[in-house]
């Protein structure tokens, strides 16, 4: 892009929807109640909510890292409808509404639902309202995110250096392990920050899967939430910090791990 | 597959869009009522009605009463605001948002919520500290979770909830959903909710709320709002509130 000019309409565009994401932000730095900045932060529940959030968006990145890397390989070595089908399958939580993904959980891994009621009987095993709970939810919200960045990797591969490792004589798991996991790293860095994103900023499904329940179920979007009512300035300190660590998070690592300027 | 997404994602942001369009017949004008959740199955048959009596359409906000007050705080525009307690009331009138006063015009008391046949053989609000009990409650800045707490107080019981939800309607449906095992809920609530039992709770244990409405000084259409506040006060509105459990003024 560099050297060719934008046209001055694409970049008035482009400045219109900076301005979109920045004037919220600038809201919120405006009216943040500074005084009070340093006994919001250190506030205990503050600091539980913000752990658990860190905990639970974590996992969920792991367990979407462990799960949707090798449902984006399938996805990119299957044709035909039943690629679409599966793919729709996957895509499905990021079109459809977060609280509809909760009550969808709670219908299978509810105390009743599908899979729950067997869990319940044959382990003893209640899901809702735990942390386990928590990361389910923004596993199911995320992951998509991962999928999809880590399949337009593997499309974009170059098949010749599978094809290549395999005409020296690696099998399936080395191939995947020394060559294909190597060139994707860009696109799996990218996937597992926008997923991670996701799951820190996640609300909907996490109250209705989840609950809310501090230090067990209260992430810090849903102690954003209950604070908002009660003691809204505490909700803008308590963003601003959820904010604040997403924002060191994004910029600080994207650099190391993909090298770009 | 992007583009896919992205035009339905602008295909969904346009039906949102197109969902609030307020062209009227002619004749006909039009109010939004701000109403705290528990009060839906009630107010829904006093809009309709106001619809066929005074060709006023009614638009209703649902949502626990903190919610509301909290977005009628930070300039959402209504024309009538009904609350499931005095206190968030009071705030709106302390910041000048109402136009004249608030007036009582129901009663609602607590009931535990339990599934149907009650499976737990749940009696009393002391029951609810048993072990192993899955229990719901509303969060204590949600008004049933207030009022859920000061019964508890009154019992003399401390429970270990599983989760504090955000509406009162929230907890109802954990229970009816079967992921709660009980739950403080409004005694309206179990009424017109067909999936839960009820468990009474006794007199010198329960707490009455106090449901005040009134208009808001941002109304659009102070004519409808008075035209709505008149019915619930009305004897057909307090006959539709008592059948929908509550107790009239």
């Amino acid at each position: 892009m560099s050297g060719t000019r934008v046209p001055a309409a694409l970049v008035a565009l482009a400045g219109l929807g900076l301005l979109f994401f920045l004037l919220p932000l600038a809201g919120l730095l405006v009216r943040a109640p500074w005084d009070q900045a340093v006994a919001g932060i250190t506030a205990p529940e503050t600091v539980t909510a913000l752990g658990l959030s860190l905990f639970c968006s974590l996992a969920a990145t792991v367990v979407s890292l462990v799960l949707g890397i090798p449902l984006a390989l399938v996805l990119a070595k299957t044709s035909g409808s039943l690629r679409n089908v599966m793919r729709a399958l996957t895509t499905l939580p990021m079109v459809l509404p977060p609280v509809v993904g909760g009550v969808a959980l709670l219908l299978a891994f509810g105390r009743r639902g599908l899979v729950g009621s067997l869990l319940d009987q044959a382990f003893g095993i209640q899901i809702p309202f735990t942390t386990a709970a928590a990361v389910m939810a923004e596993t199911f919200v995320a992951m998509p995110f991962l999928v999809i960045a880590v399949e337009g990797g593997l499309r974009s591969l170059d098949p010749r250096y599978e094809e290549a490792a395999r005409a020296l004589g690696a099998r399936g798991w080395m191939v995947f392990a020394r060559v294909t996991l190597p060139l994707l790293r860009p696109a799996i860095f990218s996937g597992a920050v926008l997923c991670w994103a996701r799951a820190l900023g996640e609300f909907g499904a996490t109250i209705t899967f989840a609950g809310n329940f501090p230090g067990r179920t209260q992430t810090v979007p849903v102690a954003v939430y209950v604070a908002l009512e009660t003691r809204p300035d505490s909700a803008i300190i308590l963003s601003l910090i959820l904010l604040a660590v997403s924002l060191a998070i994004l910029v600080g690592l994207r650099d190391r791990w993909l090298g770009t300027p | 597959m992007t583009r896919r997404l992205t035009i339905l994602g602008l295909a969904l942001v346009l039906c949102a869009c197109g969902g609030q369009g307020t062209d009227s017949l002619p004749g006909e004008s039009s109010i939004t009522v701000f109403a705290a959740a528990s009060l839906q199955p009630a107010f829904d048959k006093i809009g309709a009605r106001l619809q066929t009596t005074n060709n006023i359409r009614t638009t209703f906000n649902y949502a626990g009463t903190q919610t509301l007050t909290a977005q009628v705080q930070q300039g959402a525009q209504g024309d009538v605001f009904a609350s499931a307690d005095t206190s968030h009331m009071t705030t709106l009138q302390g910041s000048g948002l109402l136009s004249g006063q608030a007036t009582i015009f129901a009663h609602n008391k607590l009931e535990i919520a339990v599934a149907k046949g009650n499976p737990k053989h749940i009696q009393t609000l002391a029951d609810l500290s048993r072990a192993g009990l899955v229990v719901v409650l509303a969060d204590p800045s949600v008004p049933a979770g207030k009022y859920a707490q000061q019964a508890l107080a009154k019992a003399k019981v401390t429970v270990h909830p599983a989760s504090l939800e955000l509406q009162v309607t929230a907890v109802l449906n954990k229970v009816a959903l079967g992921e709660a095992d009980a739950g403080i809920v409004y005694v309206s609530d179990v009424l017109t909710n067909g999936k839960v039992d009820g468990v009474a709770i006794p007199e010198e244990q329960n707490v009455l709320a106090d449901y005040p409405i009134a208009a808001l000084k941002s109304a659009s259409n102070p004519t409808g709002a008075r035209a709505f506040i008149d019915s619930v006060l009305s004897s057909d509105g307090q006959a539709t509130l008592k059948s929908a459990g509550f107790q009239g003024v």
